[in-house]
């Protein structure tokens, strides 16, 4: 009774553990239940049972609610895709010019806006594109393809590759220094020699069209968000679910709306990228000095001079981290496109993987990662470079980097006509080098491989083996084994007991959501490969953390391999654990676990940092030794801080195990995977994105409530 | 008196939901417990005050005391709850945005606790930003910023961002940013506050300097009470948003109107606020010594010339009549006294 009192809350999860255990023993697997491999609602069986809602027929196999709750959202995702084939072929017919035909046409409102934004987005795409690699789409678009037969010099020839290296290395040397710009330098030289220079020049014009524009609206609904509290309690909610989605999911959507191809990815990028250049903007205005803010109003300033003279300067570098973000989620973005036939990189890593031959997918990654580097420092680089006087400066000083580009524009083409002369008859390697004929590691990559597998076939199998059947299938089987009614109890429990009504409420309705969704087994079954993963990396991460922690250096240099790790599009990940682990779940655990180890590791060492020196000392001089200090004071201390680290790692480990559909697993991924190749996809897809998005909120709400309360009751914020 | 520049009648100045109509419902008797029972804090109860062209008002209160809210009320950085406020006769609440656009960049100046210089601007650039604000062209702007850099004393560091000054030059810079387009009303609002000791007396001491020279009508806000006696024409002392007491310093040394002023004023030495003026006899102007002093001289300069005589000490004004008399002895009760009173 004693202990009652003293550890009530330990009692209470107690209690809840014993309600969820016997609600599992107490509740038997029905006799036909079994793990459904197809769709449910595309197979007709016999066996199935149906109901129908809104006039949508949904099968179903049907079980005892107390294991598995029928699935009375199963309407939804048929219903969002017969409500956009409605909005895009039969809503608001409205009469439209046809240039081409020179007649009046009847069209849909939503068709034909969707048509006009995705050939300005083309447009776009192949402006940019056409100056970096050359082509002549842009000036078909303005005159005719007769026109171009008549003038074929029009023709846009491209920068020579050596112009953008040595641009690429002077913007780098102008906003950080000489280090970077040798990074650069060599970057764009390997690109190039490598023969990756197209599929890198593609990408690269995919992020220069999608990252200004995911900016501007970015900064716009920021602002915007800021200014009134009505649109930022409208944009929230939007906003949490889009921060654990998966980028994957958003895909299927916007290939009903805008078709296949670069265009779609752009647009679709927008709708992930600008997010968090919101989250930043708002974070950005809020943290502005009040009396800076009354400054500029004393000054006399209108609303219109206050934002743009006083607020968005003040701001700039909050504001040019959601530039960084923009870009690195630009970049992932264009790599993952692919799936929707986006051009460049990631095209060709996808095929690479596809045909298994890793060495290709090695280079084509390694590419994408320098690439990602690269544009991360720069981005960095930019929002911490501090403006500097240059009124005193002379014209040439002021202007030397426009004068070093402009010289190296004039160098680069007369190294492209010297070329023309050196390599009669073959390629211009002074111009640009050709897929096919830049060197290529490939072979001896493929050949490590196979060594590799070879030599270590039998202990790789072993190990394999011993791990999916000893360890991966029992978790799944008793993931599976969940009644559905026992994990309600438990995640509202949990709710309740962390966060009180509301949080048991918000959780509940979360839950629910998967619940009623046709797809509840391949919850469980990504939720078992996420929770996995996520033990794991935290046990990593955590250690790693806690060691690297104990020496200033070594802490220093952890964050920086976090940092550049994080920039890798996740995708990225997926070559190195296929190239030792084949096509297997193992593979994507191992994923999995490195990507999610980086969050995990990422905060441990923040939060052990953050405890305050004074602290330290006063620790110090009531004589505690290492061992103490650690776990009296600085675990405690730092301890919400690593929980937030667990849930970005949960944020994480749901990412990777989506994308791992694609090396091949049973869960929500594959559906996704699945519903990208078919034109009724839409819907599931975007239903399967919300379901995984609603079991990172799970976690998020309650790991978010539990850190909010801990650190009141720390008194740290 | 000279004309009146700033004038508040019962300003009140509540936040939180339904302060309007609370302070309807109380009739102008805000008790603020009663207030902070129904979810509102009250900053400024019932102030009441003018302040004169020319004249320095100092608010002293300790933080929390409401002191800044009523200077962001004046300033129309937030809007009063109830009450009037003129400007130069015009009703501020009553002004629309564009007029009051017009009125700070014309007539207002602030000085801030912490600054509050634009990071991205260089010290004549954020000197200049009011008036480019304003339209004034770029060339005509710059210069008059570079006039006041030279009248700051910081000639040669104006290219400077404000992230490589010190504090001090960071408030100069923030002084000679509200002065720009030559305000007749000029705010300051714990200018000094944020400053190291002996920075913050240099500094107060080139704020008198200036203050002689442009004679600006000035609200000035501190929680420092030596500073206020220092720096002060008249002194409103607050506390929990009402005004204690509204005096000028020597009257608020020598009669605190309520315990709460007293116990700033005990510690206070007198000789260093008080003038002549304030503890002369003007009733006798027989029987005087040879030694004359003016009436405006503070205590402690000629405590020690007055200490030597053995007759009264004529006490003369700025036309050399005599106005009255002092004795020696007076000068000890006031030094040592009033302390023993006090403590």
């Amino acid at each position: 009774m004693e202990y009652l009192k003293k550890y009530p809350k330990l009692f209470q999860w107690l209690f809840l553990l014993i309600v969820f255990f016997a609600l599992c023993f107490a509740i038997d697997v029905p006799e036909t239940y079994k793990f459904i491999r197809g769709q449910a609602e595309f197979v007709k069986d016999p066996n199935q049972s149906v109901y129908f809602f809104l006039g949508k027929e949904v099968r179903y196999y049907a079980f005892d609610v107390f294991w598995r709750l029928p699935p009375l959202l199963g309407w939804l995702p048929i219903w969002i895709n017969d409500s956009l084939f409605f909005l895009m072929n039969e809503w608001m017919p409205m009469e439209f010019w046809n240039e081409d035909t020179q007649e009046f046409k009847t069209r849909p409102l939503l068709l034909e806006i969707s048509r006009n934004l995705t050939s300005f987005m083309t447009f776009l795409i192949e402006l940019i594109r056409e100056i970096l690699l050359g082509g002549l789409e842009t000036i078909v678009a303005f005159t005719s393809w007769d026109f171009i037969d008549a003038y074929p010099w029009l023709e846009l020839p491209g920068l020579p590759w050596t112009i953008v290296a040595a641009g690429a290395a002077i913007l780098s040397y102008k906003l950080s220094g000489k280090g970077l710009a040798l990074f650069a330098g060599l970057t764009m030289i390997y690109i190039s020699i490598f023969g990756q220079w197209k599929p890198s020049m593609q990408t690269l014009s995919f992020i220069l069209v999608a990252a200004p524009l995911s900016f501007i609206f970015g900064l716009g609904l920021g602002i915007a968000a800021y200014k009134s509290k009505r649109v930022e309690k409208a944009l929230y909610p939007i906003l949490l679910v889009m921060q654990t989605m998966p980028q994957y999911a958003v895909l299927v959507p916007a290939l009903v709306l805008f078709g296949v191809g670069d265009h779609a990815a752009v647009i679709i990028t927008m709708v992930v990228a600008v997010p968090p250049m919101i989250l930043l903007t708002i974070l950005g205005l809020r943290a502005i000095p009040p009396e800076v803010i009354e400054a500029g109003r004393m000054s006399g300033c209108t609303n219109w001079q206050l934002m743009f003279k006083v607020l968005i300067p003040t701001a700039r570098r909050d504001i040019l981290i959601g530039v960084n973000q923009v870009i690195m989620v630009c970049f992932s973005m264009a790599v993952i496109s692919a799936f929707i036939g986006a051009k460049g990189l990631g095209f060709n890593l996808l095929l690479a993987l596809n045909q298994l031959n890793i060495g290709l997918a090695l280079e084509a990654g390694l590419c994408i990662s320098l690439i990602a580097i690269l544009l991360d420092k720069m981005s960095l680089a930019w929002a911490n470079k501090q403006t500097d006087y240059f009124g005193n400066l002379t014209f040439f000083q002021r202007n030397k980097n426009v004068i070093f580009f402009a010289v190296s524009f004039v160098i680069g083409i007369i190294f492209a006509y010297v070329g023309t002369f050196i390599f009669k008859g073959s390629f211009n390697y002074l111009f640009e080098i050709p897929h096919n004929k830049g060197i290529s590691t490939a072979d001896f990559w493929n050949r490590g491989v196979d060594w590799i597998f070879d030599t270590f076939f039998v202990y790789i199998k072993a190990f394999n083996t011993w791990l999916i059947q000893d360890v991966l299938q029992p978790m799944r089987a008793l993931y599976l084994r969940m009644p559905a009614v026992a994990t309600l109890v438990l995640a509202v429990g949990a709710g309740y007991l962390i966060g009180g009504i509301r949080s048991a409420l918000v959780v509940a309705a979360l839950t629910l959501f998967i619940a009623l969704s046709p797809w509840w087994d391949r919850a469980l079954v990504t939720l078992y490969m996420a929770t996995f993963g996520v033990v794991i990396s935290c046990l990593i991460g955590f250690t790693v953390g806690t060691l690297c922690f104990q020496n200033k250096k070594s802490a220093a240099f952890m964050l920086g391999v976090c940092d550049i790790f994080q920039t890798f599009p996740s995708f990225v990940y997926l070559i190195p654990v296929m190239m030792l682990f084949g096509i297997t779940d193992t593979s994507v655990l191992i994923a999995v676990i490195v990507y999610a180890t980086i969050p995990a590791t990422r905060y441990t060492i923040e939060g052990l940092r953050s405890v305050p020196v004074g602290l330290h000392e006063a620790a110090t001089m009531s004589g505690v030794n290492k061992f103490q200090r650690l776990t009296k004071i600085e675990f405690p201390l730092a301890f919400p801080h690593m929980m937030l680290g667990l849930n970005q790692t949960i944020v994480f480990a749901l990412f990777m195990v989506i994308i791992g559909a694609f090396i091949g697993t049973e869960d929500l991924g594959q559906y996704i995977l699945k519903a990208l190749s078919d034109k009724n996809g839409a819907g599931i897809g975007l239903t399967l994105g919300i379901c995984v998005a609603f079991i990172g909120l799970i976690f998020d709400n309650l790991i978010r409530t539990w850190v909010g309360k801990r650190k009141k009751h720390l008194g740290i914020d | 008196m000279s004309e009146t520049v700033i004038k508040c009648e019962s300003v009140y100045k509540i936040f939180g939901e339904n302060a309007k109509k609370m302070l309807e419902e109380s009739n102008g008797n805000v008790d603020a417990k009663t207030f902070q029972e129904r979810g509102c804090i009250v900053g400024v109860n019932n102030a009441s005050f003018e302040v004169a062209k020319g004249e320095m008002l100092v608010v002293m209160g300790l933080s929390g005391s409401g002191k800044s809210t009523l200077l962001r009320c004046i300033s129309r950085l937030t809007d009063a709850t109830g009450g009037k406020i003129f400007i130069e006769g015009q009703d501020l609440l009553e002004l629309n945005n564009k007029e009051l656009i017009e009125l700070r960049r014309n007539k207002m100046g602030m000085v801030f606790q912490s600054f509050a210089l634009l990071p991205h601007k260089t010290v004549v650039e954020n000197i200049a930003f009011p008036l480019q604000i304003k339209g004034t062209n770029t060339e005509e702007s710059i210069s008059r910023a570079m006039e006041m850099v030279k009248l700051v004393g910081l000639d040669g560091r104006e290219n400077y961002f404000p992230r490589e000054l010190s504090g001090g030059q960071q408030q100069r810079v923030g002084i000679a940013r509200s002065l720009a387009v030559e305000p007749d009303i000029w705010f300051l609002d714990e200018p000094f506050s944020a400053l190291d000791p002996l920075i913050r007396k240099e500094m107060q001491d080139e704020f008198l300097r200036l203050q002689e020279k442009l004679q600006k009508t000035i609200m000035f806000i501190t929680h420092d009470f030596d500073e206020a006696l220092k720096l002060a024409d008249r002194i409103a002392i607050m506390k929990d948003g009402i005004i204690e007491q509204l005096d000028t310093p020597a009257n608020i040394v020598l009669n605190p109107a309520t315990e709460y002023v007293r116990k700033f004023t005990e510690e206070v030495p007198r000789e260093k606020v008080l003038i002549i003026e304030d503890v002369m006899d003007a009733s006798s102007t027989d029987n005087l010594g040879d030694l004359k002093v003016s009436k405006d001289e503070i205590i402690e300069n000629v405590a020690e010339k007055i200490l030597t005589q053995e007759k009264l000490v004529g006490v003369v004004d700025s036309n050399n009549n005599i106005v009255g008399s002092i004795k020696p002895s007076k000068i000890i009760d006031t030094v040592f006294g009033a302390r023993k009173n006090g403590s």
